[in-house]
């Protein structure tokens, strides 16, 4: 009952003028940047924040916009798979494998309205397992002193390589890149410099904002330079996409699919570093194996386009639920969510939930009213997102280019600031070469200085012993399930993210 | 062969941050941890991984021919230049020549390149500084 007053509470909110066009902006912005090759959903949300802040808008507001944006893009990555074979974004990927061949049926525009009405399902099954799942992990949460605080963060890192990399060294590689970017600055315990070598403009650390647009926004623009004529162009009309709404029996057809894929989306997405990627993918897994008698999957079956929009759609909405009750995001996008937070000065995390209850209901009522645009959008309109996607991106690469310079320059004024950005744009482009995850790194980047944090007030409060890291059941169960969690995939992940990694190559670094 | 060279450079890069991390001056105040310990730590995971990844290296990498990589060099150069000369020659100037560039080396004929880069810069403007009013670099002639 509580929770219904909270969320009406949080329909009041949403329910201004502002908001609203907010949310609508967010919903058209992130299908587009959604549905467009090489722009993600990470990507499209850090583009965005600086131009959220340079606003002037408040947590809600700018919360609000960003993650219309986020569920926008996981609507949009499936228009390009449809209708082009090339996924969007990356949890889009496993729409390809039954979308195109739709399409290719001349049933484009029912795979199109099929899985705008399965991300909707998805979305909104996985928003009501938000409501429901993220007050009892802050009741947990309320039991974490520092030493489990410090095991829960050192979890996050070593459970993200497990999904978002082959290599679990890089993975780790990564990790430690970022959190040793976030020591640089003076240090908040003691008031030294660190990592500073005298240069004065690093005193206040880097700034994540101006490493997240550096490393997912611009090093796209590289890698885009680097393979001119690599097919990202190519012609969305030569599919005609036709009937715009599902057939009753199509839909009747899909119900369950799109039911346990829900379900099984929102898991995957609660899950510490897995993401909407994963939730997609083992969703189609699932469905293949279960229902897929006839071997129709692969060759345009309605429940293969189904089960990955509702999967990867629950997926985000489940991804959510650790960001905002622990503060510790399971997927790059929440990750980047998590620096819009932090930026407004809110610390996510249980406290979140007493101290600023109007942010985090209004942000979910939010997600339901932008779910609903969502779906209004994508059906009846989604022919204007088909002819955005014929924009070549030899024209739009410089203007995503343009804009991240524009938000980074709004926030600080500083010519530095866009220097380090470019070279963040380097590092991106030469890691992702590598194949090592950018992820990892911002993450550590975010949650460095809250990690150490926690870690030195763990130690001193027990004069100085380290063992107290290790002292609370609570804290071994998470310390367990954070070796495993690192282990596991060593021994058994190799197949199964070798079939993940098969179809995406230098889209990889950057999951969801 | 790339990722050896790649473990090694990682090697090479915890061992100077281990010095940077021994070179923090500690104050007199300090806690029970200190400033060093955890980038201590971090430094032993960095170069730990960087190991594992010097000893099992991955798949050879595609690496772009020589014409690409000075592409992105030249890319790099172009934006540095627009950070240092965007509050001497102003958002709309700057913006449109950078712009401009990247349209055409993106495989843009030169007219659509200066369309883009005109367009571009000018919506921007637009959008952002007049109708949002955000501050953007002012240059010589106030914009």
């Amino acid at each position: 009952m509580e929770t219904l007053a909270n969320l009406g509470d949080g329909f009041a909110i949403a329910l201004t003028w502002q908001n609203l066009l907010l949310a609508l902006l967010g919903c058209f912005l992130g299908t587009i940047m959604g549905a467009l090759p090489g722009l993600g959903p990470s990507n499209g949300v850090a583009i965005l924040i600086p131009l959220a802040f340079t606003m002037g808008l408040g947590a809600t507001p700018s919360l609000i916009l960003l993650t219309s944006v986020y569920y926008g893009a996981m609507y949009g990555g499936r228009i390009s798979s449809i209708l082009l074979n090339i996924p969007g974004d990356e949890p889009a990927m496993m729409t390809c494998l039954d979308g195109h061949p739709m399409a290719k049926k001349g049933l484009a525009g029912e795979a199109l309205s099929l899985s705008g009405v399965a991300s909707f399902v998805g979305a909104f099954i996985a928003t009501w397992g938000l409501i429901l799942l993220a007050p009892q992990l802050v009741k947990i949460a309320l039991l974490f002193g520092p030493a489990e605080y410090f095991a829960l963060f050192a979890l996050a890192f070593m459970t993200l390589g497990g999904v978002s990399s082959t290599n679990q060294a890089k993975s780790a590689f990564a990790a430690a890149l970022g959190l040793g970017l976030a020591t640089i600055g003076v240090d908040t315990q003691t008031g030294v410099p660190r990592f500073t070598f005298g240069e004065v403009h690093l005193y206040d650390g880097l700034d994540f904002l101006v490493a997240i647009v550096g490393l997912f926004a611009l090093s796209e623009v590289f890698i885009f330079l680097e393979n001119r004529h690599g097919g990202a162009d190519a012609d969305a009309n030569k599919i005609k996409v036709g009937k715009l709404y599902p057939p009753v029996s199509m839909l009747k057809e899909t119900a369950p699919t799109m039911l346990r894929t829900s379900f099984l989306g929102f898991l995957a997405g609660v899950l510490p570093g897995a993401g909407a990627s994963l939730g997609s993918f083992i969703s189609y897994s699932m469905e293949k194996r279960l229902v897929d008698k006839e071997g129709t999957f692969g060759t345009g079956d309605p429940r293969g386009v189904a089960a990955p929009e509702a999967g990867n759609n629950a997926a985000a909405g489940g991804a959510l639920v650790p960001m905002l009750a622990l503060g510790v995001p399971g997927s790059g996008t929440t990750a980047v969510l998590l620096a819009v937070l932090l930026a407004l000065n809110i610390t996510p995390g249980p406290l979140l939930f007493t101290q600023n209850p109007d942010v985090v209901w209004g942000l979910i009522a939010a997600l339901f009213i932008a779910n609903f645009m969502l779906l209004a959008m994508n059906i009846p309109m989604v022919g204007l997102f088909t002819r955005v996607l014929m924009i070549p991106s030899r024209i739009l690469m410089p203007i995503v280019a343009m804009v991240s310079f524009v938000g980074i320059y709004g926030i600080s004024g500083s010519t530095f600031d866009l220097l380090v950005m470019i070279g963040f744009g380097v590092m991106g482009w030469g890691l992702r070469k590598f194949d090592v995850p950018l992820v990892p790194i911002i993450l550590g980047t975010l949650l460095g200085n809250a990690m150490e944090n926690n870690l030195r007030r763990a130690v001193t409060i027990d004069n100085g012993n380290w063992w107290t890291l290790f002292d609370s059941p609570l804290a071994l169960g998470l310390w367990a399930v954070a070796i495993i969690g690192f282990i596991l995939p060593l021994i058994v992940g190799a197949r199964v993210k070798a079939k993940m990694h098969a179809r995406r190559d230098e889209e990889g670094s950057i999951s969801d | 062969m790339s990722d050896r060279i790649f473990g090694v450079v990682g090697i090479l890069l915890s061992i100077g941050y281990v010095f940077a991390a021994f070179a923090i001056e500690e104050s007199f105040l300090s806690d029970a941890v200190g400033p060093k310990a955890f980038p201590l730590i971090i430094a032993a995971i960095l170069g730990l991984s960087s190991l594992a990844i010097a000893l099992r290296p991955d798949a050879e990498p595609q690496w772009p021919a020589l014409g690409r990589l000075v592409e992105i060099a030249a890319a790099v150069i172009v934006l540095v230049l627009y950070a240092e000369m965007l509050p001497v020659a102003g958002f709309v100037i700057a913006t449109a020549f950078v712009s401009a560039y990247l349209a055409w080396r993106l495989g843009s004929s030169i007219l659509e390149a200066v369309l883009v880069g005109i367009g571009t810069s000018v919506g921007i403007y637009v959008i952002f500084h007049l109708v949002l009013g955000l501050s953007l670099a002012r240059g010589p002639f106030g914009f």
